[in-house]
């Protein structure tokens, strides 16, 4: 397979949030702000490129009945990596994405790729799989924190673009993150129509 | 008094769907009709408590008692996959007519945060087992309230005149925005 069309593919045309709308939870959870959408993306590509080489390396032990399970723990144990990682060196990024960082486990883009891509393709493909998926993850989380962080703090990575007066902050509570990923997915929808 | 805040809250205030965002993909995916929504709510309540009670009890008298807390995510998941494989395997055999109301939306139900988001919650919000089951009790009643009140302004949506772009997923992430709207009335309430 083309390998440069295999990285390209997730970042626009297979978007697992804009165009397969897959893991909502962390999508809407944690993108208060385009750091924490960036630490949480970083997080989820690591677990997602780590899964697939692992996974496409062991494909043909697993029996076909215990695929799902046998999945699922492979993910979880690259979860619980992450997650004691985060605790020891960025254990204030840790404590802004809380709950979310476990529940990467049940994210429906990780098992999703490795149901679909890594139990049937080589490890080079399947690592360039998660990364192509994980980075086209990242850039929709940092692009939704971004615009969230804009319209309803004033400021982008924490550097003030305009007076706190002036934003409207539903924007950073829960009703902006469905309202403002309602919007972009129709932006993108008519992008990609035209 | 302590379990009233705790159902209040649960319900209402920080409603698990609105409010915590766990449990998106069934909020998203089964909200069509009432019908279906009322079976996927019921069928994640019954998981939810227990999974919440098992989880509990491993925390509590296994990982803890024996140093393995670094294995929590990796045991509870597998606990929650067993489980709804054991649930799926009852009802065949002692009620049909449940099974068949509930039987399509069991295997959906391991990949649901919401059963693996309350698990976590009830140990770090360190809950005795009844405060346990009755924060997981309220959290079910939330995410059944939330996905039919969704559900029923679905059923409206989609007879609506929509402009084009904005039909599907869109739109319904934006009335789920409203609807989150309406729940942030309840905060101060506890």
């Amino acid at each position: 397979m083309n390998q440069w069309k295999n990285f390209t593919k997730g970042f626009i045309k297979e978007n697992p949030v804009f165009v397969l709308v897959l893991g909502m939870c962390p999508t809407l959870g944690v993108t208060s702000s385009a750091i924490n959408g960036l630490g949480m993306g970083l997080a989820t590509t690591f677990v997602l490129v780590m899964a697939n080489i692992v996974i496409s390396m062991v494909k043909s032990f697993i029996p076909e009945k215990v695929r799902i399970p046998s999945f699922i723990v492979i993910i979880a144990a690259f979860v619980t990596v992450v997650q004691l990682m985060m605790q020891a060196y960025l254990p204030s990024l840790y404590k802004s994405l809380g709950l979310f960082i476990p529940l990467i486990v049940v994210n429906c883009i990780v098992l999703g790729r490795a149901e679909a891509f890594a139990s049937k393709n080589n490890i080079i493909s399947s690592a360039i799989d998660g990364l192509s998926i994980g980075l086209g993850f990242s850039f929709a989380l940092v692009l939704l924190g971004g615009i969230r962080e804009i319209l309803g703090s004033g400021k982008i990575f924490d550097i003030t673009l305009y007076s706190e007066n002036y934003v409207s902050l539903i924007f950073v509570l829960a009703p902006g993150a469905f309202i403002v990923l309602g919007y972009l997915i129709a932006f993108i929808n008519q992008i990609r129509k035209s | 008094m302590s379990y009233i805040i705790i159902i209040i809250g649960a319900i209402l205030v920080n409603n698990i769907v609105l409010m915590q965002f766990l449990g998106i993909c069934p909020f998203l995916g089964v909200s069509k009709k009432i019908s279906t929504a009322i079976g996927m709510g019921g069928a994640v309540a019954f998981v939810l408590v227990l999974a919440t009670i098992v989880t509990y009890l491993i925390q509590n008298y296994i990982l803890n008692a024996f140093g393995l807390g670094y294995l929590q995510t990796i045991v509870f998941i597998l606990i929650i996959a067993a489980l709804v494989q054991m649930v799926e395997i009852i009802l065949k055999k002692v009620s049909p007519p449940m099974y068949q109301a509930l039987g399509i939306f069991l295997p959906l139900i391991t990949t649901n945060c919401a059963i693996l988001g309350v698990a976590l919650l009830t140990i770090q919000k360190e809950f005795n087992l009844v405060e346990g089951v009755v924060f997981a009790i309220s959290n079910a009643i939330g995410f059944a309230l939330a996905l039919i009140i969704f559900a029923g302004i679905r059923e409206h949506v989609d007879m609506q005149n929509v402009p084009k772009g904005l039909k599907g997923t869109p739109i319904a992430l934006i009335a789920a925005g409203i609807l989150a709207m309406a729940f942030m009335g309840f905060s101060g309430l506890v």
